[in-house]
């Protein structure tokens, strides 16, 4: 339930530069936020669909709408994939580009994707006004935003970080950009693409949920599909419905995995680098039936008869034989204009910005939304201190069992891509019955999402723990808390880290929909950044959803820096295993 | 049998296909550009074998990645058939040290990707795939994956890749040090086989490797490269006729002569790296005298042997005696002549009587003498140990002394130094290193006996 994962953060975690770039990037994205923003604002006046905000919540039409909601995922999924190979290529192979685009994607990652959601509804809307096209468009397109940024990462660091042999075959032998690119960068980058692609898809479903079923601008908009199902069973009060909607859910999650990301995970080995082969390779039994089948042959002829004709018409792409020498002062000029142009658009974007922001709110709607925030970190830290707490523990005795994490590994990667939110109401009604305020019970809804990755990463890096060292420790009759501080800590740091920051990520966006919450006819409203956001939004309040999205982007933003990569550094060089 | 100290074209008929003219390479440090490659003159003839011999860091791979046109060279120019080269050399095609094969192809895909390069429709690609399949003895191995191959049937994939595609010049950059010995002897082999029998597709080869015999094996002619930077030392024709036998007597002479001169020994030879100093070593900086990669377990366990072998042995009976390849060897030696343990003449190592001393000692004894040997001959080791005496709280930081070697080395070679010096460092009790503070430390007896030092009057 977070657009962050475990090798896409990684990535985040590795890059270190902080400095002036940075901050001129992160204006950059808030500058194209603004313009996203006045564009969509200019045009949703003229629509307002007054048809589509009802939901027919009789169990029949269940499986209907799993399917239109597995469409939407799918669809999303491969708009995401052809973005990130587009992106990841040019970030990977273009020297000047990489400045601006990594730095880019970092702060995407970064930003609470929810926050922007009305806005994105309105603009989609515009664009296919009277049809519910541009719901769907904007449903799709919030999924893409929580799917991309990662598998992006992903891609664009295994183009960046090829092995020098397999440039130099490459170049040696005079591939075309388009060989290079199918059968080396694209192989070489399959393993982190499906794995990034299946974590990716699970938090996506968190934002289908929300973006099926939204109010903006005091209408309410739905879609046809399980989150907007579970959202009408939700504002009526029914909760046997949202257990029909859970277990369905559940249902889903369970077909795709084992239909679809199993199957492609096992298939991805094969592109693996190292040539020995492994013994607990990922093994997939739908796709060993597949492979029994006669499809194989059939897929393989086609691509084929496809593959040698396109490959000789992409010839028009060049071949990979870049000259060596450049004359260093046309390199130079091009350097500055580029750096020109793009210091530039940002400049005249932020005049733009503040002016407008001048002209609406005020300013002081900035300090406001530092203040609320502060507020939010509290509990994103609470959340990281109190889940680390129960976490590590558990994910640790879990990892240590190979029975034990045989059993757990799939219930916690179903627990971490279930859709929190649809458990808010159960919670919500306790909160009701106890008289707990959101201001605290927020922490639980945020955790409900976000401590997962704590727990599976923890147990990955327990798994990891080298059976020697653990019968080294059994021989010289280490136990207790000096097995902990001495082996089992060490060891599991740079696991914990990456779950932490993909947590406290996770966490952050969660806030959005977990400081208001509505069961039946009743709300409750946390002080905080996310309540103010979503606040914002439900009122179209434009200059407001900027300040409250570009400062939350920010808070992330510095805690990975200051907090989240100091650690991982410390835990690359100290508690590294290898 | 000739040396010579010039690039000389030898006595074979064929017209230079590869033109090297005066090439230098040097890469950016943080402290400046770094000499990797010095004046190189170079030529490929059609119808030879060149072998480029040299240890590590003598910047032979960079030389042959110039020619292949995958670098840059700082200055000079490399040619193909007269024409500059600017980009990946049209003549060439690569066998790699690593194999360097696609794992998600087969076989027969691995071997077509030249031509598919080149746009050769799919028909005609497999036809010629499938000679050059037949003809590097692989033939039954077409849609094996290359995970599913031996070593030497992996390099094999490599070998009919790049010949598959004709190349004027067959680059092979290390091609047999990954395998082990049967396999590497096997395919060389075979190699020479095809090479003789004129049914090879290229009309040049040009090997890059650090094994002696191996180059003499091969090659018409064995350019030896120098380190630090990599400078031509001498080029040698080789006259012998193929198939060469190894032991055979001048083949022998011809890798003893080889060896010596590598080791910058060889009488003829005055640019051995390895010259008496006449300054003390107080004077000479840790640049000046780079540490031979040498760990203290290595030196100390050369040092055994050599006292058991009786103190004095032939530097290339040596090498045989220990199944060690001149890479693994020298640095060993070089850091027991260094440390005064050894002296070498005319290609013989003879154990001094410092150096019976360590190898003869117990522990305790032998970290004393190894202690003074390296505060009197290792600058880098003299001089962390002097400086943190100097220092207030016999600590100062690392990057002190990594600044100071960046002047004079790589990023990556300064680490080394470091390294090695702390090695050196913590094995005669002279200093220690805090990984956490990256700091190093005067050893606490050493600092204790200073503290007295230095309170005693006079």
């Amino acid at each position: 339930m977070t657009s962050t994962s475990f090798t896409g953060f990684r990535g985040a975690l590795t890059r270190r530069r902080p400095g002036v770039g940075d901050v001129v990037v992160f204006v950059g994205v808030v500058v194209v936020l603004y313009v996203i923003l006045r564009v969509g604002r200019g045009t949703t006046v003229s629509f307002a669909p007054s048809d589509v905000n009802t939901i027919d919540t009789s169990p029949t039409r269940l499986p209907y709408y799993a399917a239109r909601s597995l469409l939407r995922m799918f669809t999303a999924l491969g708009l995401s994939t052809i973005f990130t190979l587009i992106y990841g290529y040019i970030a990977g192979r273009s020297r000047r580009a990489e400045k601006v685009m990594v730095p880019i994607l970092d702060i995407l990652q970064s930003v609470p994707i929810l926050g922007f959601l009305s806005i994105t509804v309105s603009a989609f809307i515009a664009l296919a006004p009277g049809s519910l096209l541009g719901l769907e468009m904007a449903a799709v397109f919030a999924i893409f935003t929580s799917q991309a940024w990662n598998m992006t990462f992903s891609f664009y660091h295994s183009v960046a970080t090829l092995p020098r042999e397999l440039d130099e075959l490459s170049r040696n032998f005079r591939f075309t950009r388009w060989m290079r690119f199918w059968k080396i960068e694209v192989p070489h980058g399959m393993i982190g693409l499906t794995w990034n692609g299946m974590m990716s898809f699970g938090g996506g479903w968190f934002f289908l949920s929300a973006a099926e079923a939204i109010s903006v601008l005091n209408s309410k908009y739905a879609l046809p599909g399980i989150g907007s199902y579970a959202a009408q069973a939700i504002s009526d009060g029914d909760l046997g419905k949202v257990w029909l909607a859970i277990i369905t859910m559940i249902v889903v999650v369970l077909a795709v995995n084992f239909l679809f990301w199993r199957p492609l995970i096992a298939y991805a080995e094969r592109y693996k680098l190292e040539l020995s082969e492994s013994t607990n390779a990922p093994k997939s039994h739908f796709l060993n039936f597949l492979r029994r089948t006669r499809w194989p042959a059939v897929a393989g002829r086609l691509r084929r008869r496809v593959a040698d004709p396109l490959g000789r018409a992409m010839r028009i792409f060049g071949t990979d034989t870049e000259r060596l020498h450049v004359a260093l002062g046309r390199r130079r000029l091009g350097d500055i204009a580029f750096s020109l142009i793009v210091a530039g658009l940002i400049g005249w974007g932020a005049v733009s910005l503040i002016s407008y922001t001048i002209a609406t709110e005020g300013i002081g709607v900035y300090a406001t939304a530092f203040w609320l925030g502060a507020v939010t970190l509290l509990r994103v830290v609470i959340l990281i201190i109190v889940g680390t707490l129960v976490w590590v523990p558990i994910g640790v005795k879990i990892g240590m069992s190979s029975k034990w994490s045989r059993l757990a590994q799939p219930v916690v990667q179903i627990l971490a891509s279930f859709p929190a939110n649809f458990l808010f109401p159960f919670a919500t009604l306790a909160f009701i019955h106890f008289g707990l305020s959101l201001n605290i019970g927020g922490i639980l809804l945020m955790s409900l999402g976000a401590q997962w990755y704590i727990l599976f990463n923890v147990i990955a890096g327990a798994q990891a723990i080298p059976t020697d060292l653990r019968e080294a420790m059994d021989d010289f009759g280490v136990s207790g808390w000096q097995r902990w501080r001495r082996l089992i800590l060490p060891a599991i740091f740079s696991s914990y880290v990456t779950g932490g920051i993909t947590a406290s990520g996770g966490a952050w966006n969660a806030s959005i929909v977990a400081e208001i919450v509505t069961y039946g006819g009743t709300t409750l409203t946390a002080t905080g950044l996310g309540a103010y956001i979503a606040q914002a939004s439900q009122d179209g309040d434009f200059a407001k959803i900027l300040a409250g999205v570009s400062v939350m982007s920010l808070y992330v933003v510095g805690i990975n820096r200051l907090v989240w990569r100091r650690l991982y550094r410390l835990a690359e060089n100290r508690y590294s295993l290898t | 049998m000739t040396t010579t100290n010039d690039t000389v074209v030898d006595g074979s008929t064929g017209e230079p296909i590869i033109t090297v003219r005066a090439v230098t390479k040097s890469f950016t440090g943080p402290e400046g550009p770094l000499l990797v490659l010095d004046g190189i003159d170079l030529e490929v003839c059609r119808g030879e074998i060149v072998a480029l011999l040299g240890k590590s860091g003598s910047g032979k791979s960079t030389l042959l990645r110039c020619i292949a046109g995958l670098i840059e060279p700082t200055s000079g120019d490399v040619r193909y058939r007269g024409q500059p080269v600017n980009g990946p050399n049209p003549g060439t095609a690569m066998v790699f040290q690593t194999f360097a094969l696609l794992p998600w192809l087969t076989v027969l895909q691995n071997v077509e990707t030249g031509l598919e390069a080149r746009g050769l429709p799919a028909a005609e690609r497999a036809e010629l795939a499938d000679k050059a399949i037949d003809l590097i003895g692989l033939d039954g191995f077409e849609t094996a994956y290359p995970k599913e191959l031996s070593g030497g049937m992996r390099q094999r994939v490599g070998f009919a890749r790049a010949l598959v595609v004709e190349p004027d010049v067959l680059l092979m950059d290390e091609p047999f040090s990954a395998l082990d010995v049967l396999t590497a002897e096997n395919l060389r082999g075979e190699l020479l086989e095809l090479w003789d029998n004129k049914e090879f597709p290229t009309k040049a080869v040009l090997i890059v490797t650090h094994n002696i015999e191996e180059a003499v094996l091969l090659a018409d002619r064995v350019v030896i490269l120098g380190s630090n930077p990599g400078r031509i030392r001498t080029t040698m024709d080789i006259p012998f006729a193929r198939p060469r036998d190894r032991r055979d007597a001048h083949f022998e002479a011809m890798v003893d002569q080889i060896y010596m001169i590598m080791t910058g020994r060889h009488p003829d030879d005055d640019t051995g790296q390895l010259e008496t100093f006449e300054q003390p070593v107080s004077q000479l900086t840790p640049g000046d005298v780079p540490l031979p990669h040498a760990t203290v377990d290595g030196l100390s366990g050369l040092a055994e042997i050599l006292h058991r072998l009786g103190d004095e042995i032939d530097l290339a009976d040596l090498s045989y005696e220990l199944v060690l390849e001149v890479d693994d060897l020298l640095p060993l030696v070089d850091a027991l002549q260094l440390l005064g343990f050894v002296t070498v003449k005319g290609g013989k190592v003879y154990l001094s009587p410092e150096g019976i001393g360590f190898a003869d000692a117990d522990i305790q004894q032998s970290k004393t003498v190894f202690a003074h040997a390296a505060l009197s001959h290792a600058p880098l080791v003299a001089a962390i140990t002097r400086g943190l005496e100097r220092s207030i709280d016999g600590a100062l930081p690392a990057g002190f002394y990594r600044d100071i070697l960046r002047r004079s080395f790589s990023e990556e070679e300064t680490q080394r130094q470091l390294d090695i010096a702390i090695d050196w460092g913590r094995y005669g009790e002279l200093f220690d290193y805090n990984a956490t503070r990256d700091e190093l430390r005067l050893d606490d007896d050493r600092r204790a006996t200073m503290a007295t030092v230095r309170s005693t009057p006079g």
